[in-house]
């Protein structure tokens, strides 16, 4: 499996079908993680980033969604896989971590016994075994006394501490892939700080891949080593972390950063909005998804389909106009700086 | 020259010296924890001690972790739960020694937007009936009269009057906080009560809500009282800002001063814990261990102790009071003492 890169996805296409008929959730979403990175996948709500992980995890129900292109991990399309065979995949070696906490663990076993579950289904371990390396995993997270932690119940530990406990599962196995869905948006910022350098730390020891899901371009900044943007079901930009805020291209990640209040900006300013809202699934517009709410949008964004065009320094971008609108903000810029 | 006099406004407003519109004075809400057959085992320490003022057309935010008694300070002073100690003067008037029937007519006076834009508002009635509930309750206007201000609110607040005859449910979350801030403007109060009003919006409908918040206060003459977990959306819009932990408030400073000054161990932590969205200002983190300690038994002496990578000896067992550290900057800290 060495020379295949840890996860190609290619054209995903997700679509469920519903009493409205059918809804493409994800829309020919291309991307790549390598060892060693974090990818984030940022975008408002709807936008599909979280199906697109759903569906590289195959965790929707299979009777009323269709997937069609690739999902290659380590040159494995996981979309031809039987069930049986995923089994071995989820969970051991992709693993998956959610936004909360507490329903995502079993209130009615120790922390323990749930983590040690997945080290006895994947690993052929005793019982014993696997509470000894439940404990281990919970160590290596941070948590205090984890000798007695592992014999508590989900109910009696921190919001904080709870999400620890997830990704001590989800390590168990030493994955390969880690996928974190909006690990933190539930924590208070002074334990987001905690569990990010928790993530990025193990990154870093077991040399795994990381998708990093959010709609939060800071955890994006902190964490992330290259970013797609997603838009009504697809990437709209995909860049190296610095290129994407030192320069983005995209209108609708320029509007995104532009209308983020930060802790250094200039508060005698109005904040920068995107006008409109975004449009519903089934109600997808015909050319750029984007055109209705774009300042930029000609007749030709409202009637033909932009493609993900690669730029010369990688950058990708789906936008007919962007070289213009680079050029024209260059010189608007300039004119600000003269006056 | 109109956005000079709004900056200037803005800036001047707390260094107005004038009397205040609210004056909140040691408030306190101990939440009483019984058994199960009644029998009193102790008390959640909500709220101890917390003092501020609300001038008109100004902002103070509140900020701090879940459970550090933000959320329940903004309900007692509207006496939505009731306080156990402390003042809240209005316009001179003590809110809290009045009784339910003579406490109504101030009701209007202070109105309040929720979190959580989906439960609300009512499912069951039609948005214009939503906005002109609250007139009829205090008896403003006849019906015309309040279908006329209803559809007004709508237009300002950016609701298209045709939709006054839908449903909350046909309305996306932004609008609906939307039609929660028209409801709140209908009887034309002086001060709102704000609890993390753009927390459950995607990030290109916060700042449409932000603004709309910042154009009405403007319009309205309204003081807000800003309750929100993210420092940068409170940084945006609030002249001043008290920092809150373990129902302390531990430090309270004009907005930029506290930014460019932080002084409590807390709210340095606080401020260097926020992800910034920019690449290119890298900046050390301090990252503090641990939990927030359970509120029904907090630390005895300074409640941050526990946390802080500065703790003395007398910050276990001596209690910092509030002290003027310079032009309204204040910390409860035995670092500046």
């Amino acid at each position: 499996m060495e020379g295949y890169p840890l996860l190609e996805v290619k054209e995903l296409r997700t679509r469920f079908s519903s009493e409205k008929g059918t809804i493409t959730a994800v829309d020919g979403v291309t991307f790549k993680v390598d060892y060693g990175e974090t990818l984030g996948v940022v975008g408002e709500s709807g936008c599909g980033k979280s199906v697109t992980a759903e569906s590289i995890m195959r965790l929707l129900n299979e009777k009323s969604t269709r997937y069609d292109g690739e999902i290659n991990f380590k040159g494995v399309n996981l979309l031809s896989l039987p069930e049986k065979k995923m089994l071995d995949i989820r969970g051991n070696e992709i693993s998956m971590i959610f936004q909360d906490a507490m329903t995502s663990l079993n209130p009615v076993f120790t922390i323990g016994d749930q983590i040690a579950e997945s080290i006895i289904v994947h690993q052929n371990l005793g019982k014993k075994e696997a509470m000894e390396k439940a404990v281990e995993m919970l160590r290596l997270t941070g948590i205090p006394s984890p000798e007695k932690r592992v014999h508590e119940y989900p109910h009696e530990i921190s919001g904080g501490m709870r999400q620890r406990v997830m990704i001590a599962m989800a390590l168990s196995c030493q994955p390969s892939l880690l996928i974190a869905d909006e690990p933190t948006t539930a924590l208070d910022v002074t334990i987001q700080a905690q569990i990010l350098e928790v993530i990025n730390d193990l990154k870093e020891e077991l040399n795994m891949g990381v998708i990093m899901i959010t709609h939060d371009l800071g955890v994006v900044a902190e964490v992330c080593t290259r970013v797609a943007v997603m838009y009504l079901g697809q990437v709209i930009e995909e860049s190296d972390v610095d290129a994407l805020f030192a320069s983005p291209r995209h209108p609708y990640t320029r509007g995104l950063l532009k209308s983020i209040p930060t802790i250094t900006g200039d508060r005698s300013q109005k904040l920068h909005t995107i006008q409109g809202v975004v449009p519903a699934l089934d109600n997808v517009p015909k050319g750029c998804r984007f055109a209705p709410r774009c300042p930029y949008a000609t007749d030709k964004c409202m009637t033909e389909f932009p493609l993900l065009e690669t730029l010369e320094n990688g950058q990708k971008i789906r936008c007919w106009h962007h070289q213009e609108i680079m050029e024209r903000e260059a010189a608007s810029d300039v004119i600000t700086a003269a006056t | 020259m109109l956005l000079q006099q709004q900056l200037d406004g803005k800036i001047t407003e707390q260094k107005d010296t004038g009397t205040p519109l609210l004056q909140v004075r040691n408030l306190k809400k101990y939440f009483p924890i019984t058994s199960p057959f009644g029998r009193l085992k102790g008390h959640v320490k909500a709220v101890e001690s917390v003092n501020f003022d609300l001038y008109e057309k100004g902002t103070l935010g509140l900020v701090g972790e879940s459970g550090c008694g933000k959320s329940t300070t903004g309900r007692s002073i509207l006496r939505l739960i009731e306080p156990t100690e402390g003042s809240v003067n209005y316009r001179g008037k003590d809110l809290l020694q009045l009784n339910q029937r003579e406490f109504k007519g101030f009701r209007k006076e202070m109105q309040m937007v929720f979190q959580d834009p989906h439960s609300s508002l009512n499912p069951k009635k039609r948005i214009g009936e939503l906005i002109e509930e609250p007139m009829e309750i205090h008896k403003i206007g006849t019906k015309a009269d309040r279908m006329e201000r209803a559809m007004d609110l709508l237009k300002r607040t950016g609701i298209r009057e045709d939709q006054y005859f839908r449903f909350p449910h046909e309305f996306s979350g932004g609008q609906r906080q939307r039609i929660g801030i028209a409801r709140a403007l209908a009887v034309d109060p002086a001060i709102i009560v704000l609890d993390e009003p753009v927390s459950a919006l995607d990030v290109s409908i916060q700042s449409q809500v932000l603004n709309l918040l910042e154009e009405i206060q403007d319009e309205f003459k309204l003081a807000y009282l800003f309750i929100s977990h993210d420092l940068s959306v409170v940084r945006h819009i609030a002249d001043e800002i008290g920092v809150m932990y373990l129902g302390h408030m531990v430090e309270k400073a004009p907005t930029d001063d506290l930014f460019a000054n932080p002084l409590h161990p807390y709210t340095k932590a606080l401020l260097s814990a926020i992800p910034i969205p920019d690449r290119k200002q890298r900046r050390e983190r301090i990252i503090i261990k641990g939990d927030v300690p359970s509120p029904i038994d907090p630390p005895s002496g300074c409640v941050f102790h526990t946390r802080c990578p500065f703790a003395m000896e007398q910050c276990k067992s001596i209690k910092p009071e509030m002290l003027q550290q310079s032009d309204g900057h204040q910390v409860a800290c035995h670092l500046y003492n």
